[in-house]
């Protein structure tokens, strides 16, 4: 399932699992040895990112989709919304490079505009995301005790929904066949689905690096000092969960867009004329025997926006995490 | 100071030859190195001892001087990578262990030579019983039956007087206390009568007053099997009463090796006299206590020369020229000093 | 354990509440006229719309109503349709083929998934390290109905190899292709959790231990490497046979599968609400019940853990 509430590569372990039993692989290494030259871990970070090709290479797909979200025509020429039907299902050719789909669509103009959709409404989700989950996720490490049971109890109902049969119900509800949203209220609401559905996890990962900062040394003498609460939490807590959530993030973007792309297949989602990856598969679903092109464009695009997204956030993560190193 | 004064065998292993010659275990010129990201680690450079049936070999240094690795060595538990061995042989019986097929070094382990490891809690398996990780050798390598199997446990973990033996057998490592998981460590490693133990700090993870009960436990169970047991520390303390010879290491080489007693009453190397003089003792009450200066060398980047001689403070020219051999200087004693003779002979 | 088991169960109590009553709210009170396009295209018929608010006490506040559904519910009696059907019998015929398919995902998924998992694990940075960790990215990052619809496009269409679509009589041979696209992203999960779970523990003492007893290299590995590592495995594949039915709507659509995924999508498209809500709420309950399971798992398999 493109369920982007498991698909993480991030796993939060559990907190009842003990931690590592093994000794450390260079255990037999005089300490003169082990020892390295001091660096910050953002600074090891980069240097260790600068050397991976697949840093480079899903930055610059990233960089690429940006691009086409923002600027489409700068890559097309074609119109994405209007066909003529004489080309229906017309095969890839010097005019049409990914050839017609039934309505005598330009495929190549549609796979392009297709991007703004799911960018925006991936970016957008995982901004919501990381703000509700984030926030009840430091509440709730922070100030513990009852407050953390009620919220944790209420990010336990949403996550006992499995994800697309959530986003189905509440999609229709609001979304069904009779209602008329306009193109932006469908939008916000995928968006607002996908929130609802995925903060429990932000709110698990944040929680428990806040337990785990909070007990540090030096918070507890920030506190010592007298800091209070909101200080203590935008100077000293923050900052130190901030990469296993960017990272989370980056992660989420790529599966938020196979989600977007899944609930528009399912035809819960963004519906046309919106000109989205995932309509485009749904649409094509009719035809793959007569034009597997009009599957296989908009699934590329899909694939490779998504695969760049989390290898992105494969790499950082690989690079931030000093055990790998 | 000790009571065990005369040992059985009194002549070192530090001439070097390579032939056969009778003995039960011994390491010749061994050399360890360590491939890491960062550089080649010269982890043992050279090292040689021996340790025969029915005595204690103590093998003295600091963390980093390479005697845990030399055992694992010995054990064939290296981990590869990183650590490579470039030179020596282990011989068992005359038999060059590093040669033998991986089944033939096998069977050695645990019947041949057997290992006790400092920290219990992390050797033993968690999700285990002790009593299942005792018996399983009876069961895997004598082929016994499953009751015959934990018959034999509960005798084991009797005779490392755990109490109530039969009780305990089905508890898991964690509901030990740290003595009581040595002791089955030493049950386990004791199961197959090994003619070597080697015992790996044994008692560095464990309260002093436990770690008394622990050496003369393992003391008494080598005199009455007549093990040769190769004992490794850094804890000066813990060798005097039950090692018969000591080999002191530093950067991966032996620096003196010696009998218990004339090590502690005449140093023939300026690093185990400094060992010596950082033992606390109740005579000096109220003098600040001696340390050795400086830091043990990068093993990346040993200084030319002996490698002790940044520290030294007894360093001549010739110390940072000419790495000085590990000789013989008596009757079962070397050093591997430019002036050993003269330290011998001071007062 | 007794007291543990009955502490976790009181918790579910109130999260399984939660969810359902979101469930019925969201159905049944959101959209104002409870019967508004409840009926598929036409108007409700009047009977249906009787029976249903006496039953229910539609014409109550949603407290009420959701109370008086989970008494019904308690009793075993899941509602009707509007067409009279028995709610029952729908997810009595659709539930074992969803069960059925979940199973062969899971054993695809464990075998598959462990099996790379393992090998990996123990020899890392190989040709096969690779390619396992660049395939599984792929599974991790592919959503499911675009796996689904490849793979059904080679194997059905292009090569011919399978029919396309499951039949109703639900063979084992003709859910490979399905399992394995349900299973395709845990699959993916469960071999990198494997892989780095054998790495960690293979340089852990106590397996140098086990060496340096002696024991063959089948032994160190099969029982005490393996028996160490699986535990975060098993868990995951507990865990993941909930979820695996919650997430079968679009694998059951594209191969055509009688289950409750395709049930509750098809109820979904043809506003049968009460169905709906009664499948979600079996869903959720099966989701929080092998979640509870996986955590007695966790207990039995590694004996540090002890639950007061």
């Amino acid at each position: 399932m493109s369920d982007p509430s498991t698909a993480s590569i991030v796993s939060t372990p559990r907190p009842e699992q003990p931690g590592e039993i093994g000794a450390p692989a260079n255990a037999g290494l005089p300490e003169s040895a082990r020892k390295e030259k001091p660096r910050g871990l953002l600074g090891d970070a980069w240097r260790d990112l600068r050397r991976k090709p697949l840093f480079w290479i899903s930055s610059a797909f990233i960089v690429l989709f940006v691009l086409m979200a923002a600027f489409p025509s700068l890559f097309s020429a074609g119109d994405a919304v209007n066909g003529t039907l004489a080309n229906s299902l017309g095969k890839p050719s010097a005019n049409a490079w990914f050839g017609y789909d039934v309505q005598g669509r330009d495929v190549y103009a549609r796979v392009i505009y297709g991007a703004r959709a799911s960018v925006v409404v991936a970016l957008l989700s995982v901004v919501g995301t990381m703000l509700v989950g984030g926030t009840m996720g430091v509440i709730a490490g922070y100030r513990g005790g009852w407050v953390d049971s009620l919220l944790s109890r209420i990010a336990d109902v949403f996550f006992g929904l499995p994800f697309v049969l959530g986003a189905i119900v509440i999609l229709t509800t609001f979304n069904g066949s009779g209602t008329s949203n306009s193109k932006w209220q469908i939008m916000a609401l995928v968006i607002a689905s996908l929130v609802v559905l995925t903060w429990p996890v932000v709110m698990r990962l944040m929680r428990s690096s806040v337990l785990a900062t909070k007990e540090a040394d030096y918070i507890v003498a920030a506190r010592a000092l007298g800091a209070g609460t909101g200080r203590i939490i935008l100077k000293h807590l923050l900052p130190n969960c901030l990469a296993p959530l960017l990272v989370y993030g980056t992660i989420m973007v790529g599966s938020f867009i196979g989600a977007e792309a899944t609930l528009s297949f399912l035809g819960v989602g963004l519906k046309s004329p919106v000109v989205s990856w995932g309509i485009m598969i749904s649409e094509a679903q009719n035809y793959i025997r007569v034009a597997p092109f009009l599957l296989f464009f908009p699934a590329a695009f899909l694939v490779t926006a998504v695969l760049s997204f989390v290898m992105l956030g494969e790499a950082v993560r690989e690079a931030l995490d000093p055990k790998l190193r | 100071m000790s009571d065990i004064l005369v040992s059985e065998q009194s002549a070192p292993g530090a001439d070097g030859s390579g032939r056969p010659s009778g003995r039960l275990l011994e390491v010749d010129d061994l050399r360890v190195e360590f491939r890491t990201r960062d550089g080649v680690a010269k982890v043992i450079n050279g090292v040689t001892y021996h340790v025969d049936a029915g005595e204690t070999l103590a093998v003295l240094g600091e963390s980093g001087s390479g005697k845990s690795v030399t055992a694992q060595t010995i054990m064939g538990i290296l981990d590869t990578p990183p650590g490579f061995v470039t030179g020596g042989q282990v011989r068992f019986h005359g038999r060059d262990m590093l040669k033998m097929s991986a089944e033939e070094r096998r069977r050695i382990r645990g019947e041949g030579i057997a290992m006790i490891f400092q920290d219990s809690l992390s050797a033993l398996n968690p999700v285990f019983t002790v009593g299942f990780q005792v018996a399983e050798q009876f069961r895997i390598r004598r082929g016994m039956s499953r009751a015959d199997a934990k018959k034999r446990a509960i005798e084991m973990l009797d005779q490392v007087k755990i109490p109530n033996a039969k009780g305990r057998y089905g508890n898991y490592p964690h509901q030990f206390s740290g003595g009581m998981r040595q002791r089955a460590m030493i049950a386990m490693s004791l199961a197959l009568d090994p003619e070597v133990l080697i015992a790996d700090e044994p008692t560095t993870a464990l309260d002093v007053t436990v770690q008394a009960q622990i050496m003369d436990l393992l003391g008494e169970l080598q005199r009455e099997r007549r093990m040769g047991m190769i004992l490794i520390t850094h804890d000066l303390g813990v060798v005097a009463d039950v090692a018969d010879r000591i080999a002191v290491m530093y950067a991966g080489r032996i620096v003196e090796e010696a009998d218990v007693y004339d090590l502690y009453a005449k140093p023939a190397h300026p690093y185990t006299l400094g060992l010596l003089d950082s033992i606390p003792r109740m005579d000096e009450k109220g003098q600040e206590l001696r340390t050795i200066k400086g830091l043990p060398p990068n093993l990346m980047n040993i200084p030319p020369g002996c490698p002790f001689n940044p520290r030294c403070p007894m360093a001549q020219p010739v110390c940072r020229e000419k790495v000085p051999p590990l000789l013989q200087i008596g009757r079962g004693r070397a050093s591997a000093c430019h002036f050993a003779e003269e330290l011998v002979s001071r007062d | 354990m007794g007291r543990y088991l009955l502490r976790r169960l009181l918790q579910l109590v109130p999260v399984f509440i939660g969810t359902t009553f979101m469930i019925y709210a969201l159905v049944w009170a959101v959209p104002g006229d409870p019967f508004a396009g409840k009926c598929g295209e036409r108007r409700c018929p009047d009977q249906y719309i009787a029976f249903m608010t006496d039953k229910y006490h539609l014409d109550q506040n949603i407290f009420v109503q959701y109370a008086t559904y989970m008494q019904n519910l308690l009793k075993g009696d899941f509602g009707q349709t509007f067409s009279g059907r028995s709610i029952n019998d729908i997810i009595a015929t659709a539930y074992p083929n969803t069960l059925k398919l979940a199973v062969v995902a899971l054993l695809i998924e464990a075998g598959i998934g462990l099996t790379a998992g393992v090998l990996t694990g123990l020899r890392r940075n190989g040709f096969l390290d690779n390619l396992v960790l660049v395939s599984t990215l792929f599974l991790i990052a592919l959503p499911v109905f675009v796996v689904g619809f490849v793979l059904q496009w080679l194997f059905g269409v292009q090569w011919q190899l399978v029919k396309p679509t499951v039949s109703s009589e639900m063979r084992f041979s003709e859910l490979i292709i399905p399992g394995f696209v349900l299973g395709s992203a845990s699959m993916a999960y469960i071999a990198r959790v494997a892989r780095t779970s054998i790495a960690e523990n293979r340089r852990a003492d106590y397996v140098r231990t086990a060496i340096a007893k002696g024991l063959p290299m089948r032994r160190v590995v099969g029982v005490h490497l393996l028996r160490n590592s699986l535990i975060p495995v098993v868990t995951l594949l507990g865990t993941d046979l909930g979820a695996l039915m919650g997430g079968a709507i679009v694998t059951e659509g594209i191969f055509q599968i009688n289950g409750i995924g395709r049930q509750v999508y098809r109820s979904i498209v043809t506003k049968e609400s009460a169905t709906v809500v009664s499948i979600v709420v079996v869903l959720v309950l099966v989701y929080l019940l092998m979640n509870l399971v996986v955590d007695l798992l966790y207990a039995a398999l590694d004996p540090r853990i002890r639950y007061e």
